[in-house]
């Protein structure tokens, strides 16, 4: 077999994800404090940056406590299937051109592959807790998991249909003329709101709304466990950054005084700084209003979408 | 090289398969049903069927399994049910369900030693996939969504009966 050159990206975009992930904690929380005229972390190193060192320090010397009353193997097994299916993600995500670990004919169901496996690590981390509010909370994440994921992969579609083709590569290729926003507006609002809703971050964390399941399904985690499912969270932020940049603003392309990788890196920047600021702006909704928008509203919208874009991809075709 | 992973598919996918029948508790069940899922896309995947792979894994291993294992939250059986598939699981049990499979299995072995099965063919696209769907087998299609409306408007159905009861007591 042919060595794959590609394949030595595996390792450091791994440990790169995961560091980055334990950053934009930092960054997240510099960001909050500055909108909401506070400090924030600012103590530790310059501008607080080495706060994500000090609380990676802290997670991994607490005490790892594992619940006698719970299912033992589920509980470990939960924050690895969150992380994990995150990490095999990122293997589709072209960096810039040829930058990328795989490229694939079945890229983006690939993706959506993996980020509906990831569901089975909130469901398993609330049923093995076998407590009543990370129970709760888990029903809720599998729930709104599945809502949001029928639509996510809907919305997507319009885009294949305009590149004609489930290759991430053949699509930002394909985005030379225009990028695939205008054409697609609807697509790439639902989809953010889909990716929003998977990531499940604020404003759509109902699964660990602290102030009615105290943390939802990680009620129980703690230590590095905890850690583990905080990062699978910014990494399915960063994740869903990523493949907005990369379907709906043109990927790597930019004008040709930065090299693809750095208009990447910007663009996927600019896309968490949004989510950041969705998070501070935004209250959250209630979890009722949050199904009803999904299936009455956001579902019905997006096979609009695809009936359109289709018809329009027709007429032009004759 | 693509021989080899298919035993090592096939082999994960069977053990897995059965270790879902025997094991007591729902939920581990469910996590081994999903393991031979994505053998079993795996397997696809070696077929030259990248489309039918990726959606095993979305349609089955993501979002139906996914579902059992919704509902064996909510039910949140516990031990009583453990002991009550202890029952369910006795030896004697087996003698029906072995014959059947041994039939079958019979019937396996005589149709691949006695026929040209041909080999895996070329890889299938998405497109082709899709082509094959919307052409020839269109009615199927059609038929397989009116039975999905069917499961619909029942699920809705049922659903509606609780909901008018909680806005009586609500009122």
């Amino acid at each position: 077999m042919e060595l794959n050159w590609s394949y030595l990206l595996i390792v450091p975009l791994a440990v790169g994800a995961l560091v980055l992930a334990l950053f934009i904690v930092w960054w997240e929380r510099r960001l909050l404090g500055w909108w909401q005229d506070r400090l924030g972390p600012n103590r530790v190193g310059p501008f607080g940056v080495l706060q994500a060192l000090a609380d990676m320090v802290k997670l991994l010397t607490k005490d790892d406590w594992l619940p006698p009353f719970g299912d033992r193997v589920f509980f470990i097994m939960a924050p690895a299937i969150v992380v994990g299916s995150m990490l095999m993600a990122f293997v589709i995500v072209p960096f810039g051109p040829g930058l990328h670990v795989t490229d694939s004919n079945i890229a983006i169901l690939f993706f959506l592959a993996m980020s509906s496996l990831a569901v089975y690590g909130v469901l398993l981390g609330g049923l093995s807790s076998n407590n009543k509010y990370a129970m709760l909370g888990g029903l809720r994440a599998g729930a709104q998991m599945l809502t949001y994921e029928v639509f996510m992969g809907l919305s997507l579609m319009g885009v294949v249909i305009h590149a004609g083709s489930f290759s991430l590569v053949d699509i930002v290729e394909s985005q030379r003329g225009m990028w695939y926003v205008l054409p697609q507006c609807v697509g790439f609002f639902i989809f953010l709101i889909a990716g929003l809703a998977e990531s499940h971050r604020l404003p759509f964390d109902l699964p660990e709304a602290e102030h009615e399941l105290t943390a939802g399904f990680h009620t129980e985690y703690s230590g590095m466990k905890f850690g583990l499912i905080m990062a699978g969270e910014y990494l399915a932020m960063m994740l869903t950054s990523a493949l907005v940049v990369t379907l709906f603003f043109g990927g790597w392309l930019g004008p040709s005084f930065l090299p693809p990788v750095v208009w990447f890196a910007l663009k996927t920047a600019l896309v968490i700084n949004f989510f950041i600021l969705l998070r501070a702006a935004i209250p959250r909704p209630r979890y009722d209003q949050l199904m009803s928008l999904g299936w009455k509203v956001l579902l019905p919208l997006s096979l609009v979408n695809l009936l359109v874009t289709g018809a329009i991809a027709l007429a032009a075709a004759d | 090289m693509e021989l080899t992973l298919f035993y090592i598919a096939a082999a994960v996918a069977i053990a897995a398969a059965a270790l879902v029948v025997t094991r007591l508790n729902a939920a581990h069940a469910l996590v081994w049903l999903v393991v031979a899922l994505l053998a079993i896309a795996v397997i696809f995947f070696l077929l030259g069927a990248p489309f039918a792979a990726a959606l095993e894994i979305v349609i089955y291993a993501g979002a139906i399994v996914v579902l059992f294992l919704f509902v064996v939250m909510m039910l949140n059986l516990g031990r009583r049910s453990i002991t009550r598939e202890r029952l369910w699981l006795e030896p004697g049990m087996w003698i029906g369900p072995a014959i059947l499979t041994a039939i079958l299995f019979g019937e396996m072995i005589f149709l691949i030693a006695s026929s040209d099965t041909g080999d895996a063919g070329s890889p299938i696209g998405p497109k082709a996939v899709g082509e094959a769907l919307f052409g020839q087998y269109l009615l199927a299609v059609e038929l397989a969504a009116m039975l999905l409306l069917a499961a619909l408007v029942g699920a809705y159905h049922l659903g509606r009966r609780y909901l008018r009861d909680r806005r009586e007591e609500a009122s």
